[in-house]
């Protein structure tokens, strides 16, 4: 009687569980999907909704610098150009301050202080935004303004990059900003793929007699370039779509200058700054479509920095 | 020739811990700003009252912190458990190249620029709705929280050991019973701390509420426009008055207290180190 029921009872109980593991896979899987249709939404929206601008403008949307609410006219090129512009800036500052000190967390520091510094970097990662613009305005424009601005145009004004005002605010300025918001993530990456560079290939040098700097420099960061390759460029992304703190310290100004010194715009600036007040069909549809644009060159960017950090981390997992 | 080198080797070195002192230095300084500019002027009437207007002394920002939480405590509830199952998807059933394909959208959902989520926003509730109001900044800021509890829930849960699945199912669990019993409290550690970076994340991002959750003078419903604290910040720093940009630092030095005490937290969850999420 007893064996009667407990065989009667496994299949039943086979069959839920299998019920249960199905239910469970399809709900994590659709909650899977959900991602993609958020990016699939994203998307489709951002394209739709600027149809009315590529109609209008073509691409020469892209190379035109009028942008013009009255009139509907419409040039997204003193955008493009100030994003790009305070991101290289930005780069060039935070890329030998960000590897620099990777270096010295990975080769020199013991590793309790090498740790320790780590976390309080990767804070300088989580400020928001609008705190580094905060910041920003009302200590590092003055700064710019009285004492860093009149000297480069002292020294370096025979450059077309140090001419016109020195108004604090700027490509330079940003530039400056966006260094500063970059370097922990160039750190933390550069510092891990150092810090996957085989113990033997520092030895292997140093037995042959070079320096502590040459080992580091000749032998251990070639080694590790393409993870430290892959950080600038996640870096670079991150300054491409930086908004709040370039926003309050670019000077808002739509035009086109070789020089650093002069305020211009950038493409996350203007939506920030317009998109709410954007009547009519052409204008917002102008915004999205610049939206657009840093979309594509944030995707490009970013698949190039994944690529790169996983080019490095197979050829850690192969050893 | 060898004395060339050995100074090469001291000054380049040097260099090197110049560059580290200079970023954490960074940190010191904007704590320290934030702690001389804010902390005259917080006051009780800051978290308590109203903003009111210029002239008027013992105004706050009662409003914009209450709805900062409402706007992230509702992009929690949203955010939270879509990315934590998408994140068991990628962990635990991979078909390999569809979980590929949800990986590297994850990736990609997690760098796009925060201002273009706001797009999203704008586009999905405030065109439709005819107006700003928190729940649509709510969607928005969960869009940013999704990826990053995904890809946080899917790494913790790799690192739970084969063993104690195998164990499991050997004990006659069938696989959702091991999962939801053994492998997710094994990595609640890690997955808290990932849920709390992210959610400390989206609390201080202001670009994507500017023109989803806008902002307001008054308190608001979930429909109405909501002001929030990192918005206040961006418009009372780059409004004209003295007095405005007192009430900047001063919310400032709340919102950077607020973020850093949770990453602290996280820290202090997970015993040993992690990176904070990125990309």
């Amino acid at each position: 009687m007893a064996t009667e029921t407990a065989v009667a009872a496994e299949p039943v109980r086979k069959t839920s569980s299998q019920a249960g593991d199905k239910i469970a896979r399809l709900t994590a899987l659709f909650f899977a999907c959900t991602l993609l249709a958020i990016v699939g939404l994203l998307v489709y929206e951002l394209i739709w909704r600027s149809e009315p601008a590529r109609a209008k403008f073509g691409w020469g949307f892209l190379s035109s610098s009028e942008w013009n609410p009255v009139t509907e006219n419409f040039g997204g090129l003193p955008f493009l150009y100030g994003t790009v512009v305070t991101s290289v800036v930005a780069m060039l500052l935070s890329i030998p301050l960000g590897v620099g000190a990777a270096i010295f967390l990975a080769e020199l520091a013991p590793a309790k202080l090498s740790n320790a510094l780590t976390f309080v970097i990767e804070l300088l990662a989580a400020i928001p935004s609008v705190i580094y613009g905060l910041l920003a305005i009302f200590t590092l424009v003055p700064l710019m303004r009285e004492y860093i601005e009149p000297f480069l145009k002292a020294t370096l004004g025979f450059l077309p990059f140090f001419q016109g005002p020195a108004a604090g605010v700027g490509y330079l300025t940003a530039g400056l900003v966006l260094a500063i918001m970059t370097v922990p993530f160039i750190i933390s990456v550069s510092r891990e793929s150092l810090l996957a560079v085989p113990r033997e290939q520092r030895e292997a040098a140093l037995a042959l007699g070079a320096t502590h700097w040459e080992t580091t420099w000749q032998i251990v960061v070639p080694y590790a370039k393409l993870g430290i390759l892959g950080s600038v460029f996640l870096g670079l992304a991150r300054a491409l779509g930086e908004t709040m703190a370039v926003t309050m310290v670019i000077g808002n100004l739509v035009a086109v200058h070789a020089s650093l010194l002069w305020p211009g715009y950038s493409i996350a600036a203007v939506i920030a700054n317009e998109f709410a007040e954007a009547g009519g069909k052409i204008y917002p549809a102008a915004l999205v479509e610049l939206g657009l644009v840093l979309f594509g060159l944030t995707i490009v960017i970013n698949g190039f920095a994944r690529m790169m950090i996983i080019a490095t981390t197979k050829k850690g997992s192969k050893r | 020739m060898l004395a060339r080198r050995k100074l090469v080797n001291m000054v380049m070195l040097t260099m090197t811990g110049v560059c580290t002192v200079a970023t954490v230095a960074v940190l010191f300084l904007i704590l320290g700003a934030l702690l001389v500019h804010g902390a005259s002027s917080l006051s009780w009437n800051f978290f308590t009252q109203l903003p009111k207007p210029i002239g008027e002394t013992g105004g706050g920002m009662a409003n914009a912190i209450v709805g900062s939480a409402e706007i992230v405590g509702l992009a929690a509830l949203i955010g939270i458990p879509i990315g934590f199952l998408a994140g068991v998807y990628l962990s635990e059933y991979e078909d390999k190249k569809f979980a590929s394909v949800v990986r590297y959208i994850a990736d990609l959902l997690n760098g796009v620029p925060s201002i273009i989520v706001g797009i999203l926003g704008w586009a999905l509730l405030v065109v439709p709705m005819h107006g700003n109001s928190a729940l649509a900044g709510s969607i928005a800021l969960s869009v940013m929280l999704i990826p990053i509890v995904t890809r946080q829930t899917e790494q913790f849960l790799r690192e739970v050991p084969l063993a104690l699945r195998e164990g499991a199912l050997a004990l006659g669990a069938c696989k959702w019973k091991m999962i939801a019993t053994v492998v997710v409290p094994a990595g609640s550690k890690g997955i808290m701390t990932g849920m709390i970076l992210g959610v400390a994340r989206i609390a201080g991002e202001s670009a994507p509420l500017l023109f989803t959750a806008g902002s307001s003078q008054y308190w608001g419903t979930l429909t109405e426009p909501t002001a929030s604290l990192p918005v206040m910040i961006y418009f009372r720093a780059t409004g004209p008055y003295e007095e405005w940009h007192q009430e900047a630092w001063a919310a400032g030095l709340v919102l950077i207290g607020m973020v850093l005490t949770a990453n602290i937290l996280a820290r202090m969850i997970l015993a040993k180190g992690v990176s904070v999420p990125r990309g």
